[in-house]
């Protein structure tokens, strides 16, 4: 943590110049810079005991424990309030929509799906609608493709709330609500493991449809979460909803009210919790969630506790979903899980043979022993993939952080020729100077975590 | 579809010929042929639809010819070139055209949108160049000079009330010379329950194109992005600095003019190439 402050100490030598640490190089620093590195902090207390000053600008972060991230956050303080805050992000750019331009269509949701890690399936989600879009085969995505995609969701939901809700807690110190909210979401990667190989990074919802049919025993091991969740999440409304310190250090804290969250486009549960009830999966249906019973949660407090509650609710409904999802599936059995059309549809399954995980024998036997055309047909489209029409699409999902969409372009080729993701965690964070300045330090942690940023999403 | 239609004909009836295939406005379902395309929009508070047919008596709705828009023509199949090719595909030529301008009736709320934004804004021909209906979504490209004057109506007033941004991207259309960069905007009217696209483009050699910040906050750091990523200069920005890329960093990274870099992975003996060197079958 860096520390500036306006003019020189007494005891600091007049002439020295200093380096601007955040500068291009070279740049002199404005003020005199103290590098605070830990159990110093009584040096610096004395050396600043004589002067009447208290404007400070502190550098919280980017490698800082309570800001979800490597988010930067620059606070100009008066004493301990906030008189001005800005972010500084950018730490994680990778450069994944570039790199998307160099891979084909499918490959794209590998790349994507690493945005934002706490709500992968939501980013495959909606770069794969788009993709659909493009392709104009929408209305030939089998029923059961929708239905595992839109259970995943909902399951991810979850998770990625669990996730808010233990290190927004950990961060005001309600250790507890960690350690139970990490122990729930666990349960919720064991099902994505599961069904999709993987605990984060899936690559499973595919342009046309999903990669894998459901395993043997993952509708019982969905049954069996239900279950559990129903269980322990009531534990968190008992040791949160009516606890005194929890409410002291959320309640009106982060307010932001429904004008500020239009004009800073903020979308989720911070825009639900002004009372307004905008959810995308209501508003503007995708993956058939109009068939689905559940209700949009709000709440009449804009602020971080407003928020919790809404995630809180959220987790319910979403448990609501995916019961009937699971009631859907079970009538799916054998169904298909890719739209009908070899052009597009990934030509094989994996399946585990002795030497693990690959294509299956009865693919390989085809390909290599029956048809040539048919393995020509499957190398075409592993190494070229398919083409997609010229055009732009842009379809919304309602990830648990508000308003997630892909800005898919097409020129006709086998790449994507611009994807661009409008995170909804990169558009809320623009809210913490609107939701920060006035107020203490200690509650900015709080009014950071109530919009739950993941800076994989903020900086892509 | 017609060659002129005069605009008191499109409050009447929607011309179901004249609509896209499978172009249904995106969250209200298709509306029945008999439906009046301002019975779809529900109440609208303010402004009363007697108003909006009386002033809408001077303006011409000339329909364009639809040209489709031709991106690129490629040449054989493979994504090889220079090589003597055996497959019998070289000589294959494919042109890559962009779905082509919609004239009006465009149909369902679309119309009323387009007609609304007639009326606010003067020489609207000028303003709207060409308007775009593909697989459901429609789009707008404006002018550059008037989009602050056009997003500001689009946002206050009663009928459009687009009062939410969701997004600001760019893209880089090396091909398209004269508008290389464009700048796309996803528009959310949550009243209506209505989601447009304005595209706006600029040369590679003038590349300013007015900030909406001043209408929309929230593209504050969206054009910063877009500034960051393509090198767009958003005039009338607040601060117009780069938000991913460190500040001392050179070039756009975006752009298609600027590699992506890696370097070649070596197994076996075998060495692969990094992806910008592979083939590519576009």
């Amino acid at each position: 943590m860096t520390t500036t402050v306006g003019d020189m100490p007494p005891g600091a030598e007049a002439n020295e110049p200093q380096e601007d640490v955040y500068g291009v190089g070279g740049e002199e620093a404005e003020g005199h810079v103290y590098t605070v590195t830990g159990q110093d902090w009584d040096q610096l207390v004395s050396e600043h005991a004589e002067r009447g000053d208290e404007r400070i600008v502190v550098n919280m972060g980017p490698q800082h424990p309570s800001t979800h991230g490597v988010l930067r956050l620059i606070l100009e303080m008066e004493g301990e309030s906030i008189t001005e805050a800005r972010c500084g992000i950018g730490y994680l750019h990778t450069g994944i929509e570039k790199n998307m331009e160099f891979r084909n269509w499918t490959q794209g949701v590998t790349f994507c799906t690493r945005m934002d890690y706490l709500s992968p399936l939501f980013s495959e989600t909606t770069y794969c609608l788009g993709v659909e879009r493009l392709l104009d085969i929408e209305d030939q995505i089998p029923e059961k493709a929708k239905v595992i995609r839109v259970m995943l969701m909902e399951l991810n939901r979850i998770s990625s709330h669990l996730v808010c809700i233990a290190t927004g807690g950990m961060e005001i110190g309600a250790l507890t609500v960690m350690t139970i909210g990490f122990r729930e979401r666990e349960k919720v990667l064991d099902v994505f493991e599961l069904i999709t190989g993987l605990r984060m990074n899936h690559g499973y919802i595919r342009p046309g449809g999903v990669a894998q049919d459901l395993p043997k025993g993952a509708l019982k091991k969905v049954r069996e979460l239900i279950g559990w969740m129903k269980k322990h999440l009531p534990e968190y409304a008992a040791f949160c909803n009516e606890n005194p310190i929890f409410k002291g250090r959320l309640c009106d804290v982060g307010y932001l009210d429904l004008a500020g969250c239009m004009a800073l486009g903020i979308t989720g549960p911070p825009l639900r919790s002004t009372g307004f009830d905008w959810d995308l999966r209501k508003k503007q249906p995708y993956c058939d969630y109009e068939t689905y019973d559940f209700e949009v949660q709000t709440w009449d407090t804009p602020d971080a506790y407003g928020r919790f509650r809404i995630r809180l609710n959220e987790m319910w409904e979403s448990l609501k979903i995916i019961e009937q999802c699971v009631e859907r599936l079970e009538k799916m059995q054998g169904d298909p899980i890719m739209v009908r059309d070899a052009k597009i549809a990934w030509p094989a399954q994996l399946s585990i043979g002795a030497d693990g995980l690959g294509n299956s024998n009865e693919h390989i036997k085809h390909i290599m022993g029956e048809s040539m055309e048919a393995l020509i047909h499957h190398f075409k489209l592993v190494t070229e993939g398919f083409r997609v029409p010229p055009g732009q699409a842009y379809v919304p999902v309602e990830s648990p952080r508000g308003e997630l969409g892909a800005h898919v372009v097409s020129d006709g080729g086998t790449r994507p020729f611009r994807a661009h993701f409008r995170d909804p965690s990169f558009t809320n964070l623009q809210a913490m100077p609107a939701m920060c300045e006035g107020s203490m330090v200690s509650d900015v942690v709080v009014a950071v975590a109530s919009l739950d940023p993941v800076m994989g999403g903020v900086d892509r | 579809m017609s060659e002129k239609t005069r605009p008191e004909d499109l409050h009447k009836e929607s011309d179901a010929d004249a609509r896209v295939k499978g172009a249904v406005p995106e969250g209200e379902s298709e509306p029945d042929a008999e439906t009046k395309p301002e019975m779809l929009t529900g109440s609208e508070p303010g402004v009363s639809s007697a108003d909006v047919q009386a002033t809408t008596g001077g303006t011409e709705v000339v329909a364009a010819e639809p040209t489709p828009e031709v991106l690129a023509t490629r040449k054989g199949m493979f994504g090889v070139t220079g090589t003597g090719d055996t497959s019998g595909f070289g000589g294959l030529t494919r042109t890559i055209e962009f779905p082509s301008p919609s004239s009006p009736p465009f149909g369902g709320w679309w119309d009323s949108v387009y007609e609304r934004m007639a009326e606010l804004v003067p020489s609207y021909s000028d303003v709207i160049t060409k308007v775009v209906i593909h697989r459901g979504e429609i789009t707008f490209h404006v002018a550059r000079e008037h989009l602050t004057e056009l997003v500001q109506h689009l946002r206050d007033d009663a009928y459009l009330r687009f009062e939410f941004c969701s997004s600001v991207s760019g893209v880089h259309y090396p091909a398209d010379s004269g508008q290389e960069l464009h700048a796309v905007y996803h528009l959310q009217s949550m009243t209506h329950n209505r989601r447009i696209r304005l595209e706006v483009s600029a040369p590679d050699s003038d590349p300013h194109i007015p900030s909406v910040v001043a209408t929309y906050p929230t593209a504050d750091w969206h054009e910063r992005e877009t500034y960051d990523m393509f090198g767009i200069v958003f005039d009338g920005h607040p601060a117009l600095t780069r938000i991913l890329m460190p500040d001392d960093w050179p070039g756009h990274p975006q752009r298609k003019d600027y590699p992506l870099g890696g370097v070649p992975v070596e197994y076996k003996g075998a060495t692969i190439p990094p992806p910008e060197q592979r083939r590519t079958y576009s």
